[in-house]
C-alpha cells in the first residue's frame, strides 16, 4: 500500500467505524432498556405467582402485617381511562381527519393541520393543571360530586392528549388514496359522502386503525393527566366516576418512596415492563398496519 | 331522494367542520385559560429572580428556566450525534438484511414507549448503576435515550427519501463513499433529521414524569455548578405549584410557570414545522 491509497483506506473507513461505533453503543442501550425492566422487575415472582399479581384486586404494599401485591384495580384503572379516552377522541379525531383530508380547501389543510399537530406540543402536566383548575370542578358540579377528581375527568383531558396523534395519522392514510379512486366513484355519480364513506375510508382502513392504535398507545402511557386528575385510589373502580389509580400513575406515586432493590421496587418495575410490553407490541402491530401497502 | 341524500351529506360535513374547528379551539382555550390564570404574575422579576420557596411572590422561576434550557442543551448534545450518527449508519453502511430490519423495527417501535418507562430505566441505569443519582447529568440522559428513537426514526425517513440516482451519480464521478455520503446525502436529508429532532426536544422539555424519578427538585436555592447536582424544571416546578403547594397563590403560580413553558415548546413547535414546510417546498425530488 502506498500512502495515498494508504490515507484513502483511512479516510474512507474511519467515519465507517464511528458510525459503526455510534450505531452499535445507541442501539445496545436501547435494547439495554427492555432488558434491564425485565431483570429489576423479574424478583417480582419469585415470592408471589404471577396470577395473584396480574388478577389481585389488592395494592397494598405498606400495609404494616400483610402486604397485598395485586396490580388488578390499577389495570382496571388503566383500562377505564384508556376505553373511554378512545371513545370520546376516535369520532373527533376521524371527524377532524376527514375533514382535513377530504373537504378543506388546500390552503385551509395547510394552515389547520399544523395547528392540530401543535396540540401534541401541550406538555400533559399543562393539560393535567388545567384539568384540576377547571374541568374538574365543572365535573364534580355536574354530577353533584365532592370533587372531579376521577376516571371521566382524567379520560377526557388523556382524550385530548391523543387526538394530535389520531387526526395526523389517519389524515396522512386518507390523503394517500389514490385520487384516481374519488374521481372514478364520482364519476359514476356518487355524492362525496357516498365515496368518502364507500371508497376512502375503506381504502385507508389500515392506516385508520394505526392511527387509532397509536393513540391507544399514547392513552396507556400518559402519567401527568392521571398522576393529577384521576384520584389515586387504590380501591377497585366500580363506575367511571369513581377516582381510580392507572399502572403509569402508581409507578409515579410510589416509586420516590421505596427501598432501591426491595420488593417493592421491582414490582413496580415489574408494572413498568409490563407498560414496555403493551405499548410495544401497539406500536408493532400499528407498525405493520402502516407499512403494509394497502392498494 | 336526491334532497335527503344531500341534505344528509351536509349534516356530515358540518359535523366535520365542527369539530376540526372544536379542536383548534381546544388548543387556543388552552392558551387562553393559562394567560388569564397566570398573566398577573409575570413580570421581570418572576424570570429573572431565584426561587423563594417560603414566600412564592417575592421569588422568580429563573432556576427552573435555566434548568430547562441546560436540560434542552444537554438532551440535544447526546440525543442528535447519537440519533443521527445511528440513522447514517443504518442507511448508508449497513446491508440491509433481516437484522437491521428487526432494529429498524424496534427502534420505531420504542418511540412508543411511555416517558414513564424511560423514567424507570434511567433510574436503574443512570441513577444508581452508574452512580450519576437523582441529577441534571441523569435527567439529559434519560431524555435522550427517550428523544433518540424518534430522531432516528425521523433522520432513517429523511436519509431513505435521498434518491438513489444521487448517490450513484456522485459515485460514477469517482467519489468516495463517505465523500458521496457527506456532500451529496447528508446536505439532502439532515433538514429533515434535525426538523425530527426539533419536534424530540420540544416533546421532552415538557416531560414531567422522568423528571420526577431521575432528578428535578423544587426546593433549589442556587443554581446547579455541575451536571451531577439536582435542578429545577419548568415541568416539574409547575407539577408542584399546581399539586403539592399550599400558598393561596400556588396555582397563579403554576399558571404563569406553565405559560413560560408552553411559550418554549412552541417557538420550538413550530419552528419545526415552518422549517418541515419550508424543505419540502425548496425539495426537487
Amino acid at each position: 500500500m502506498n500512502s495515498n491509497s494508504k490515507a484513502l483506506y483511512f479516510s474512507e473507513n474511519i467515519p465507517k467505524w464511528i458510525f459503526g461505533f455510534i450505531a452499535t453503543f445507541t442501539v445496545a442501550i436501547l435494547l439495554g432498556i427492555f432488558v434491564f425492566l425485565l431483570i429489576s422487575g423479574l424478583g417480582t415472582f419469585k415470592e408471589i405467582g404471577i396470577k395473584e399479581f396480574l388478577f389481585g384486586t389488592d395494592w397494598n404494599p405498606n400495609a404494616f402485617d400483610t402486604p397485598a401485591w395485586g396490580i388488578f384495580s390499577l389495570v382496571v384503572g388503566t383500562a377505564m381511562i384508556s376505553l373511554l379516552a378512545l371513545f370520546i377522541v376516535v369520532p373527533f379525531g376521524l371527524s377532524i381527519a376527514i375533514y382535513l383530508s377530504e373537504i378543506a380547501s388546500p390552503k385551509t389543510q395547510e394552515i389547520l393541520k399544523p395547528l392540530v399537530e401543535m396540540i401534541a406540543s401541550i406538555p400533559s402536566v399543562v393539560l393535567g393543571f388545567l384539568g384540576l383548575l377547571f374541568l374538574a370542578p365543572l365535573i364534580a358540579k355536574i354530577f353533584h360530586l365532592s370533587n372531579g377528581l376521577n376516571a371521566l375527568t382524567a379520560s377526557i383531558l388523556v382524550a385530548i392528549a391523543a387526538l394530535p396523534t389520531i387526526a395526523s395519522i389517519c389524515e396522512d392514510a386518507l390523503s394517500s388514496v389514490s385520487q384516481r379512486f374519488r374521481e372514478a366513484s364520482l364519476a359514476l355519480g356518487a355524492t362525496q359522502w357516498a365515496t368518502i364513506k364507500k371508497i376512502v375510508i375503506p381504502a385507508a382502513k389500515s392506516g385508520l386503525i394505526a392511527g387509532i392504535m397509536l393513540g391507544l398507545g399514547r392513552v396507556i402511557g400518559e402519567t401527568m393527566i392521571v398522576l393529577m386528575v384521576a384520584g389515586n385510589s387504590r380501591a377497585f373502580p366500580h363506575s367511571l366516576l369513581d377516582a381510580v389509580r392507572p399502572m403509569t400513575a402508581n409507578i409515579a406515586i410510589e416509586i420516590k418512596e421505596v427501598v432501591v432493590g426491595s420488593f417493592h421496587w421491582q414490582s413496580l418495575f415489574m408494572i413498568g415492563f409490563i407498560l414496555f410490553v403493551i405499548t410495544f407490541f401497539i406500536n408493532f402491530l400499528a407498525d405493520i398496519l402502516i407499512h403494509k401497502k394497502s392498494l | 331522494m336526491k334532497t335527503k341524500e344531500n341534505l344528509r351529506e351536509t349534516a356530515y360535513f358540518s359535523i366535520f367542520r365542527v369539530s376540526a374547528f372544536i379542536g383548534i379551539g381546544i388548543l387556543f382555550l388552552t392558551l387562553i385559560l393559562l394567560f388569564v390564570s397566570g398573566y398577573s404574575v409575570i413580570d421581570f422579576n418572576f424570570l429573572t429572580k431565584n426561587w423563594q420557596h417560603r414566600d412564592i411572590t417575592q421569588g422568580g422561576i429563573l432556576p427552573a428556566i435555566l434548568g430547562s434550557f441546560y436540560l434542552g442543551f444537554g438532551v440535544i448534545a447526546v440525543s442528535f450525534p447519537l440519533g443521527i450518527g445511528t440513522a447514517i449508519f443504518l442507511t448508508e453502511y449497513s446491508k440491509n438484511n433481516l437484522l437491521k430490519r428487526i432494529i429498524k423495527l424496534a427502534i420505531r417501535n420504542l418511540s412508543g414507549v411511555p416517558s414513564i418507562v424511560y423514567g424507570l430505566f434511567g433510574l436503574v441505569i443512570f441513577v444508581n448503576l452508574l452512580s450519576f443519582g437523582t441529577s441534571l447529568l441523569s435527567a439529559i440522559l434519560t431524555l435522550s435515550f427517550m428523544t433518540i428513537p424518534w430522531i432516528i426514526t425521523a433522520s432513517v425517513e429523511s436519509f431513505e427519501s435521498v434518491p438513489q440516482k444521487f448517490r450513484e451519480s456522485s459515485l460514477a464521478l469517482g467519489a468516495t463513499h463517505w465523500q458521496t455520503t457527506r456532500k451529496i446525502v447528508l446536505p439532502a436529508a439532515i433538514t429533515g433529521s434535525i426538523t425530527g429532532g426539533i419536534i424530540g426536544i420540544a416533546r421532552a422539555l415538557g416531560e414531567t414524569a422522568p423528571l420526577i424519578m431521575v432528578g428535578a427538585t423544587f426546593y433549589l436555592s442556587n443554581l446547579p455548578s455541575s451536571p451531577l447536582d439536582k435542578f429545577m424544571a419548568l415541568p416539574y416546578h409547575t407539577f408542584i405549584l399546581a399539586t403539592q403547594h399550599s400558598s393561596p397563590y400556588a396555582n397563579t403560580y403554576a399558571a404563569a410557570t406553565a405559560l413560560v413553558l408552553i411559550t418554549l415548546t412552541f417557538l420550538l413547535s413550530s419552528g419545526a414545522i415552518f422549517l418541515r414546510f419550508h424543505y419540502r417546498r425548496k425539495k426537487d425530488w
